[in-house]
């Protein structure tokens, strides 16, 4: 049995990376390195406005002066930031006017990763924004949502078209020095979505963005900005890509999402980086900053991710519950294997008299990956009556691996609940035996297991990504999933 | 006044000045790691906030303030005048140590019959350097205090306790550690507990002053748990609301043994309790509860780590809390699990309540494995009294009042329930329900010594329960 079990974790880590190809569009990039006048570079290639680029230049400055954050556990090899280039995009000649006249090489790109980016996916329902590199290359069903006054575009073009919008709420969540990497983003940052909800608008259709690092030495730096107004609700998905290389890639990205009165958004994630080789060679470095603040009463956020993908992942998707009855929810499984490292959770911040909060994360665990929940609940003396439950397990997958919890719970009044559980175990030989015994082999009960042990974060998905994700749960551990 | 003093300079100065003083007695061994001790406190000083581990307590306040150190044993001045342990019929062997110097009268170690060896640390280094030698800042080690740093470097004297392979103590051992001072000390004691193979010691371990002044205890105690060997530790803590207690833990389990720890905070102005057992053996036991019942602006922090360095054992940890006015409480289990530790069960469980809005109550409890064939859990709530069992008594004609204090009278049962000492579990028992009725903090000058022992009366016969 154990040896069967072995077997079965080794092809666990025999699954290879099936995104790992390499377009070859010709890219248009800036010189390695970071400077004043690269960002400026950036800003005049994006002919940005003059506001734009001081928020960008303040953020480099304060870059410059703070230190990379040490508490994660998490290892990787010092980065040379003058060693990465900050802006690539793939050569366009002329604005595109329709689908037929996006580089064919670039279509087939987004063919294999099957993103439905051409019009024949209309049936599925969902507005594209695909992102590659750095710049957004095609946005879809724009005209659909305009007709109810949503906007969905491109960073970019946001900046350009609605400037009084991005102006009012950019860098309101995530401040611009609220971390290193959330500095480096606000100086850098090249492209990203842009949503805006108006007020008692339900978005038709669910919002999606694709974002893939291509080009070599390149790092992928893109912001996303989702607005909620009054009475509206938006599910916003995102997935994320990239070729197989052997140096490591730096993606540091700031997600910020508002929500008004009675608002609610939805913000899914599958991120499928390529997490590097068997040997642990290779590999995206997932630096992401994400938060969501409920500034309404009765608003709503909830994040949902499936990691699979990057070989070092440091990412605390997080809520600020201020409007009163606000709710935030967390639902993440985390899946890493051979040398992968992620270091996530999520911070729940109760300022809002009755806000509620949940947190389920699960983390699996194989090969020689660490895998590790860092959270952070706390409620403020003003946040009366507010309920959090918290609940993380980890499931360990061999014995090289380590699964590893660090909660942090604050509560400053009487009449909140808190209330935080977490266990760590393996699969165990009897659940497999009651399989094998119903005549399900090894490997089938294992995808069993760990279907089940994941399902109540997959169930929160929405329908598109839960095929996707529970396909990704079983590429990341290949062998092991029915 | 004391805004330009810096404590930390002030006691390297200290130290360099006084170091024939403070080393005298002290073994080639010691006295280099005293030195080592020295440098690294030199050069890191205080923790502060920026490190994980010491983000809930804060000794801002004590680094700028003007502490007395006592280099020197003070002459021998007997404890019964004004100090007398009120637990009824609590039949111990008590040592009582004043102001951080063991009290005796010419004899610094007591031998028993069966070899059991108690007495002063700063006198065991001379007449057993081969036992200290062999002990002494093995067991406490760890990168993450600073304060163990500055104790290594200051130690002087503090408990010494030696029973040898296979005695088994015949009544539990008491260590009182009394302040009675008018001026503001920084105490450093050093207690060394070894208990070799085979062997079992009942510990009662207790902090209390008797004067009110700003006093500074940065204790470290070592406990050796041999093969085989039992120990249980209780820690009492029940200082005046003035005072700073830093006490450290440190315990090394050997193959198949037993560790019982019960840490009981009932006052204190600012306590920190840090407790790292290493579980060294295998098929060994570790069991470390604690509660904590705060009041006024006292502030708790708890921080227990239990290292599973081997396969097959077991640990458990229980700390509950209630936090009163503006009080504070936080607790920090860690529990890390070694690559080869398979087999390990840890499971953690921190409950709180807060009684105010004003109070303040954090919890992390933290789990850090390395082995697949584990069970582990943890469990941490923060909340207040279940109002259906509230309403279920009122429902059955309790008073709101009795109702509240029968649910954290149970609340903290649980805790005190492990406490496998007679007299010292209905002594606690008792405090504990005073302590709930706020008996214990009104009078704040005489703490604990009020001799005052009414039972809780409940309207309801508890014993029918």
């Amino acid at each position: 049995m154990a040896d069967e079990m072995n077997d079965v974790l080794q092809e666990v880590t025999g699954g290879e990376y099936k995104y790992g190809f390499y377009t070859d569009i010709e890219m248009d990039t800036a010189p390695k390195g970071l400077n004043e006048d690269i960002i400026r570079f950036i800003s005049a290639k994006k002919n940005e406005p003059e506001w734009m680029l001081e928020f960008r230049l303040k953020a480099y400055q304060k870059w410059l002066t703070m230190k990379e954050p040490k508490w994660a556990h998490i290892e990787y090899p010092p980065i040379d930031f003058q060693d990465i280039i900050y802006y690539a995009a793939p050569k366009q000649k002329k604005e595109l006017e329709s689908l037929d006249e996006v580089d064919p090489e670039l279509l087939d790109t987004f063919n294999k990763l099957g993103i439905p980016l051409d019009e024949q996916k209309a049936l599925a329902g969902v507005a594209v924004d695909a992102v590659i590199d750095s710049v957004s290359v095609k946005t879809t069903f724009q005209d659909t949502l305009a007709e109810k006054g949503i906007i969905f575009c491109s960073m970019s073009e946001a900046i350009q078209e609605h400037p009084e919008l991005v102006k009012k709420y950019i860098g309101t969540v995530v401040p611009i020095g609220d971390n290193y990497y959330s500095a480096l983003n606000s100086a850098v940052f090249t492209d990203g979505s842009f949503c805006y909800i108006p007020k008692g608008v339900r978005c038709p259709l669910e919002l999606s963005t694709y974002f893939r690092i291509n080009a070599a030495n390149t790092g992928q730096f893109e912001r996303t900005l989702v607005i909620a107004d009054e009475g509206s609700y938006v599910s916003y998905m995102e997935g994320c890509t990239a070729p197989q290389r052997d140096e490591n890639q730096l993606h540091a990205a700031v997600v910020e999402l508002i929500a008004m009165e009675d608002a609610e958004i939805k913000y899914s994630t599958v991120q499928n980086w390529y997490p590097g080789d068997k040997e642990g060679v290779g590999g995206i470095y997932n630096f992401v900053t994400k938060r969501g603040i409920c500034k309404g009463d009765r608003s709503k956020i909830s994040w949902t991710q499936v990691e699979t993908g990057s070989s070092v992942t440091w990412k605390y998707p997080s809520c600020i519950l201020l409007g009163k009855d606000s709710i935030g929810e967390f639902y993440s499984v985390a899946v890493t294997n051979n040398y992968q490292q992620a270091d996530t959770g999520t911070k729940m911040i109760h300022l809002g008299e009755g806000s509620r909060s949940t947190i389920i994360s699960k983390g699996i665990s194989a090969g020689r990956s660490q895998n590790s929940y860092r959270g952070l609940v706390k409620v403020g003396r003003k946040a009366l009556n507010s309920r959090n439950f918290s609940q993380c397990d980890s499931l360990l997958m061999g014995d090289k691996c380590g699964a590893h919890t660090w909660p942090y719970i604050k509560s400053e009044n009487k009449s909140s609940i808190v209330e935080h559980e977490a266990t760590t175990s393996k699969i165990s030989d009897d659940q497999l035996f009651y399989c094998n015994q119903r005549g399900i082999d090894t490997e089938k009960a294992i995808g069993l297991i760990v279907n089940g042990y994941a399902r109540e974060v997959l169930n929160k998905l929405p329908m598109e990504f839960a095929v996707e994700a529970q396909k990704l749960l079983a590429i990341s551990l290949e062998g092991s999933v029915g | 006044m004391e805004t330009n003093f810096s404590l930390q300079s002030f006691l390297v100065e200290q130290y360099k000045n006084n170091q024939k003083t403070i080393k005298e007695g002290d073994s080639s061994k010691l006295a280099q790691m005293r030195d080592k001790a020295f440098e690294a406190f030199a050069e890191n000083g205080f923790p502060d906030k920026s490190m994980d581990n010491w983000r809930s307590t804060d000794l801002t306040k004590a680094l700028s303030h003007d502490y007395k150190i006592l280099l020197q044993a003070p002459p021998y001045n007997p404890v019964d005048s004004y100090f007398k342990c009120n637990i009824k019929d609590f039949d111990t062997f008590m040592f009582t140590f004043l102001n951080g110097w063991y009290v005796h009268k010419n004899v610094p170690l007591t031998v028993f019959p069966d070899g059991i060896i108690v007495g002063s640390l700063a006198h065991a280094k001379k007449e057993y350097p081969e036992i200290v030698d062999k002990y002494l800042g093995t067991i406490a080690k760890d990168n993450n205090n600073p304060m163990l740093n500055l104790n290594g470097a200051f130690m002087q004297d503090g408990a010494f306790v030696y029973v040898p392979e296979g005695v088994q103590i015949s009544k539990p051992l008491q260590i009182v550690n009394i302040v009675n001072t008018k001026e503001d000390l920084l105490i450093q004691n050093r207690n060394l507990i070894i208990v070799e193979k085979n062997a079992a010691l009942k510990l009662v371990h207790c902090d209390d002053s008797v004067t009110t002044t700003d006093t500074f205890i940065n204790s470290v105690s070592e406990i050796y748990v041999g093969q085989n060997a039992e120990v249980s530790y209780y820690k009492l803590e029940n200082k005046d609301s003035q005072s700073l207690l830093i006490n450290s833990l440190y315990v090394k389990q050997e193959n198949d043994s037993r560790f019982l720890s019960n840490g009981i905070t009932f006052n204190s102005g600012v306590t920190r309790n840090t407790i790292t057992v290493n579980i060294d053996g295998s098929n060994c036991d570790a069991d470390v509860n604690g509660l904590y019942l705060v009041d006024k602006q006292q502030k708790v922090d708890n921080y227990v780590r239990i290292n599973h360095n081997k396969p097959h054992s077991r640990s458990s940890q229980l700390y509950k809390g209630i936090m009163d006015d503006q009080a504070s409480g936080s607790f920090t289990g860690y529990v890390y699990v070694e690559k080869d530790a398979q087999k390990t069960e840890a499971y953690q469980t921190n409950n709180n309540i807060a009684l105010t809005d004003e109070a303040s109550v954090g919890a992390n409890p933290f789990l850090e494995i390395y082995a697949d064939d584990v069970k582990c859990s943890h469990g941490a709530t923060i909340g207040q009294l279940d109002n259906e069992a509230l309403f279920y008594m009122r429902q059955r004609g309790i008073c709101e009042r009795n109702s509240r204090m029968l649910l954290m009278y149970a609340f903290a049962m649980e805790v005190v329930n492990k406490i496998d000492i007679e007299a010292l579990h209905k002594q606690t028992d008792d405090m504990v329900s005073r302590r709930l009725r706020g008996e214990l903090s009104i009078c704040d000058m005489c703490e604990l010594h009020c001799g005052d022992h009414t039972e809780l009366h409940f309207e309801i016969d508890m014993s029918k329960i």
